[in-house]
C-alpha cells in the first residue's frame, strides 16, 4: 500500500475508557481535528484483555495505548502523540520556542514516567492491599513538584497561553488523582488549570464517562 | 582524563566552535552548562552520553542520591528541580529537568550530530524504544522505589527490568541495524546502554535478550559512552573506578 493510500485509512486506537493514557492520545486526536476507530481493550475483563496474543502482537509491552496509522503500530502515548504533530502541524500541540517547548515535555515527563506509571492499574495490582496510600503517595510527590513549576509556566494553560502536550497530560492526570481522592486543595494552580481545559471540546468528548466502552453505570 | 580497566586515556571529543573574535555572541552562551547528577543515576548518565555525543562541555555537579539521606532531597537542591530527581541542567539561562526533556533540548539547539533520525516514524521507533524503558522501566527501579518496595526490591526491580526488555527485545528485532533503529546512534541507543547496566546490577538474565545484548556491546565500545560510564566520573567511589 502506499504511504498516501495509508494515509487515507482511519487510525485506530486500542484503548480502555479510563486509561489516562489512551485519553491523553484521544485528545491529541481530538485537538487535531482527526476521526479515527476505537477498538476497545478491556483491561480488567477476562484477566485483562492487553494479556492476549492478539493484543500482544500490536503491542509487545502489553498496554494500552497503542496506535495504527499510515500502516505503523505505535505504543506509548507521547511517541503517538509526537508523531501525530509531526506528521498533522496544525493546530500546533508544542511550542515554537525551544526553551518553551523544554517546559512543556518537562511537565509531560513528570506525568507520563514520574506519576501514572507508579499508580497504573498494573503497579497497583503488584502493590496488593495499600494500592491507594501508595497511588495517593506518587500522585501527591508530583503534583507538589508541578504546583511550582506551573506557577512559572501557566498563563492560561500549563506553558503560556496556548494548548500543549502538557495540558494533554494533565488532564487525564488530575482525573486518576481524583479517583484516588488526593487531596486537590494543596494544588491551586493544578485545578485551576484542570478546570479550564475540562470545559474545551477535545477535553470533553474523549472524556472516560462519555467512551465507547463506557460501562452504563459510568456514562455522564 | 579517563580510567578505564586500568588504562588512563583522554577522550578527545570535538570542541564546541567560538565566534572569530573569541567574544560569545548571544547564540553561543559563555557559560558551560552545569549537570545536576550522579555517577551511577541512568537518567544522569542518558544527558552525559547526549553532551558527549554532541561534543558538548559541561560542568558536573555532584547529588549524591544516597549520602546524608539523600542530597536531592536538600531544599537547595528543591529549589533547582522541585521534583528532587537526578538529573537536572542548566543551560542557556534556564534550568531543565526530566532526561528525554534536556535530551531533547539539547537536540533542538544543537543540532549536530542529529540524536533523532529525520524520517517521523522511524523518530517515532526510537521515541517508543526511550518510553518503554524512560517511563516503562526505570521509574519502577529506581531508589526512591525500591527504598520503598523494601525486602523484595531486587525480585521486584528484575520483574519491571525483565518485563520491559522482553518488549524490547521483540521491537529492537524490527527496528535495528547497527544502532537501535537503523544505522544511526539515537536517543533510543542513548536510552538502553544505562538501562542494560542497572539490569546487570541487579542480576537481570541478559541471557533471553540477544538483540539488546549485541547493540549493548556495540554502543559501549564508543567513546561518547566510554567516557560518560559510571566507572569513571568525578563522584565515582575509589571502589568502583576502572
Amino acid at each position: 500500500m502506499s504511504a498516501s493510500a495509508a494515509r487515507l485509512i482511519k487510525p485506530v486506537l486500542y484503548g480502555y475508557f479510563r486509561s489516562s493514557c489512551s485519553w491523553r492520545v484521544r485528545i491529541a486526536f481530538a485537538l487535531k481535528g482527526i476521526e479515527y476507530e476505537q477498538k476497545p481493550v478491556n483491561l480488567i475483563k477476562d484477566g485483562g484483555q492487553q494479556l492476549t496474543d492478539q493484543f500482544k502482537a500490536i503491542n509487545p509491552m502489553q498496554q494500552v495505548p497503542a496506535v495504527t496509522i499510515d500502516g505503523i503500530t505505535l505504543s506509548q502515548s507521547l511517541a503517538i502523540i509526537q508523531y501525530i504533530e509531526e506528521t498533522r502541524p496544525e493546530p500546533r500541540l508544542l511550542p515554537a520556542d525551544p526553551k518553551q517547548r523544554g517546559q512543556v515535555r518537562i511537565i509531560c515527563d513528570i506525568i507520563a514516567s514520574g506519576i501514572q506509571p507508579l499508580q497504573n492499574l498494573y503497579v497497583l495490582q503488584k502493590i496488593g492491599a495499600e494500592k491507594v496510600q501508595w497511588a495517593q503517595h506518587f500522585i501527591n510527590r508530583g503534583f507538589e513538584a508541578l504546583e511550582p513549576i506551573l506557577k512559572q509556566t501557566a498563563g492560561k494553560y500549563c506553558v503560556g497561553d496556548e494548548i500543549s502536550m502538557a495540558d494533554i497530560c494533565l488532564v487525564p492526570q488530575v482525573y486518576n488523582a481524583e479517583r484516588f481522592k488526593v487531596d486537590m486543595s494543596q494544588f491551586p494552580t493544578i485545578r485551576r488549570l484542570n478546570q479550564t481545559l475540562t470545559e474545551i471540546d477535545a477535553f470533553k468528548v474523549s472524556h472516560p464517562s462519555c467512551q465507547p466502552d463506557t460501562p452504563d453505570d459510568l456514562q455522564a
